[in-house]
């Protein structure tokens, strides 16, 4: 039965859902008990299910973080919530050294069960500190799955599995995405947590995007459509692994690609998108794999160089015209 | 104290410093690589925490853990093939020296990032406290850790929800080559728990009885419910920091100070308590030559400690030499073996 829910509140329902489910599962951060959390997404929690169960945590997020991983060790599935993704910038060596490495370290004798939850990204003049998406950083270390939810349904459908699964996964989503609305079947049974789906199909070139990014890629395919342009949006869903086989497909048949990312461009995930689509599909393509990122600046906090530091689907609609129309004047 | 105690005490101080000893020949001939950081001078407190522990209390332990591992009984050959990187090893040669884990004994690790184990062991705790069971974990750190925030972060934590740690200073006044009185602007290491309302006890982690005894009281408090604790045991090691420091940066007089409170010392001399020594109890020249004399000093202390002493030396050569045969036989792992566990976790998980 489909309902129309915020993302938050699809966050909240798989929590409450994987909790009552599962008496192992916990849930810790800063604010998410009493407050609920700071984008409600764990509101009314400890009030069903008690403060050991949900755990307003100090402002400690190297600890709590690795606290989780301890407890992970031990058969508990806690999910941790670091209440933004650049604080997780001081739990870095819970995640890296400690989750990412003792499965694989032990000799495979403990599995870390561990979620962690977060918001990122470039949201509304919160300045230069709170304005980071930091995939990449994520992405580089073997051991570790990255989901990035877009819609409602994979926020509910994601977190369930990652909850599930009996690996460290970071759930990683957008600041502007919780108050977004959208179908959720509580009941569906989920794509795999790592399959990228075609948002929108189209025969003329594929962009590939995820969290945010699909909005704009889908806007920009909605104007190129009106310029006889048929763009396939890819939306990846996870970063890591990543979902090649569909890539490859949809630029076999399109022939161009484009990737879409908030981002700053260097050494980001476009970067690993383009160099392996490159390495797989050279000879379907017509033209070199495009970028269209954030800028290589930190986020400026004036609202008019903010939006400008990071793509929007004008930018996208440009760069498809253009790797069109160069193909159509050498062809 | 009864004898049979103390005699265990001995046999297993004798068998963490032969082992490690034969470690870092094993080492020095070219046979084992990587870091390697030897216990020698401070095995009274592994031995004395250790045994005062349950079978289903955790332990979790940095880099410096072989001595950990062995009297939490883990198969000294399993030990010795992980510093080999053998699939035989306690980790299946996937960690090495610093990263020795044993589910079954609830060995939980070792640790090679300076202050990884407060988390770790919060975190343990807290899946104690969750399902209501009388265990604690032992959280082992050396004092240059006491200046890593996670200390600070993790006891906040552990005494906030009243989780049942045990944190364990092995405060052997080094961190590397920076004496504590260089590093921490507080010495007593003991003294900083106050900031977090738990209890602490400085102890002579020299004196293994005194190690045990502490800390089996500690345990039974923690395990009433009164929450953390935490004890500093003061030792000293006698080489340097790892096999790749020749430890030039402390006075020999130092050394041979605390070689003169060996731990292995002062055991023997507690069994030969009625009987005084036939030779003198000096301590003269480095550590191992200061252990050696005073062991010799037990033997001639009555007869039956001078048999059982010279039967566990016995028994620990042959179980070092079978120990270092079964490493060096055993296969050697292959690309397969780390692809299979880097998947392992998720290989009933369909992925995309
Ligand atoms: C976070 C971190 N910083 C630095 C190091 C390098 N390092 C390894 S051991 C060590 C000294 C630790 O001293 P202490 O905690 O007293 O333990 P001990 O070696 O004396 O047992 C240092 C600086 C490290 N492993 N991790
Ligand atoms: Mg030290």
């Amino acid at each position: 039965m489909d309902e129309n829910l915020f993302y938050w509140q699809a966050v909240n329902i798989a929590l409450d859902r994987a909790m009552e489910e599962d008496p192992d599962v916990f849930v810790m951060g800063e604010d998410v008990g009493l407050y609920g959390g700071t984008y409600r997404a764990t509101e009314n929690l400890m009030a069903k299910y008690g403060e050991l169960r949900v755990r307003d945590t100090p402002i400690s997020e190297n600890s709590f973080t690795g606290l989780g991983v301890g407890a992970a060790m031990t058969g508990l599935r806690p999910l941790i919530e670091i209440m933004t993704l650049n604080f997780a910038l001081l739990a870095l060596d819970s995640i890296v050294n400690l989750a990412a490495k003792i499965p694989f370290m032990s000799g495979g004798q403990f599995p870390v069960p561990l979620t962690i939850r977060m918001p990122g990204g470039v949201a509304k003049q919160l300045g230069a500190q709170h304005s980071q998406r930091l995939e990449h950083t994520l992405m580089n270390v073997p051991g570790l799955r990255i989901a990035v939810p877009f819609t409602p349904q994979d926020a509910y459908g994601q977190l369930r599995q990652a909850i599930r699964s009996n690996d460290p996964i970071i759930v990683l989503e957008h600041d502007l995405l919780y108050f977004s609305k959208g179908a959720v079947d509580l009941d569906a049974q989920a794509p795999p947590m790592h399959r990228a789906i075609v948002r929108r199909a189209g025969t003329d070139i594929t962009c590939a995007a995820y969290s945010l990014m699909v909005a704009e890629a889908l806007a920009a395919a909605e104007t190129l459509k009106e310029s006889g342009i048929s763009m396939e949006v890819i939306d990846l869903r996870s970063l890591s692994p990543i979902d090649w086989k569909c890539l490859q497909q949809s630029v076999e048949k399109t022939h161009h690609m484009i990737i879409a990312e908030e981002d700053s461009g260097f050494a980001g995930a476009g970067a690993e998108l383009a160099a392996t689509v490159q390495e797989r599909c050279f000879y379907s393509l017509d033209a070199p794999v495009s970028r269209v990122a954030g800028m290589n600046i930190p986020i400026p906090f004036n609202a008019a160089l903010e939006s400008a530091a990071i793509p929007h689907a004008a930018d996208i609609v440009v760069a498809a015209k253009k790797m069109l129309l160069e193909r159509s004047q050498t062809s | 104290m009864d004898h049979e105690r103390l005699q265990g005490f001995l046999y297993d101080m004798l068998l963490a410093r032969a082992f490690e000893e034969r470690a870092a020949q094993e080492y020095t001939q070219g046979h084992i690589a990587g870091f390697l950081h030897l216990y020698p001078g401070e095995e009274a407190v592994a031995v004395g925490s250790i045994r005062a522990a349950e079978p289903s209390d955790y332990i979790v332990s940095t880099y410096r853990e072989h001595v950990h591992a062995l009297i939490r009984d883990i198969e000294p050959k399993k030990i010795m093939a992980e510093l080999y990187g053998k699939s035989t090893g306690v980790s299946r040669g996937m960690g090495g020296s610093m990263h020795l884990f044993d589910k079954e004994r609830r060995f939980m690790g070792g640790y090679a990032i300076v202050g990884e184990t407060f988390p770790i062991a919060a975190g343990i705790g807290y899946s104690i406290l969750y399902r209501h069971l009388p265990e604690v974990v032992l959280c082992y750190f050396g004092d240059g850790a006491v200046n890593q925030g996670t200390f600070h972060e993790s006891l906040n934590m552990a005494a906030l929800w009243k989780l049942p740690v045990l944190f364990i200073c092995e405060n052997n006044h080094y961190q590397i080559g920076t004496e504590i009185h260089r590093h921490s602007a507080v010495v007593d290491v003991y003294k900083r728990a106050a900031s977090y309302a738990i209890p602490a006890e400085q102890v002579d982690g020299m004196d293994v009885e005194q190690v045990y005894a502490h800390t089996h009281s500690a345990l039974d408090r923690i395990r009433a419910g009164g929450g953390p604790y935490l004890l500093e045991f003061q030792t000293y090691r006698y080489r340097g920091h790892s096999m790749a420091d020749p430890g030039a940066y402390r006075p020999p007089a130092e050394v041979r100070a605390f070689g003169g409170q060996d731990p292995i010392l002062l055991a023997t001399r507690e069994l030969a308590r009625h009987n005084p020594p036939s030779k003198s109890a000096q301590a003269s020249d480095p550590a191992m030559d200061v252990i050696q004399q005073h062991i010799d000093k037990g033997f001639a202390a009555g007869h039956w400690q001078q048999e059982d002493v010279a039967t566990m030396k016995a028994q620990i050569q042959q179980i070092l030499d079978e120990a270092v045969a079964f490493a060096q036989s055993s296969p050697s792992l292959s690309m397969d073996d780390a692809v299979y566990l880097a998947n392992q976790n998720h290989a009933h998980e369909v992925l995309f």
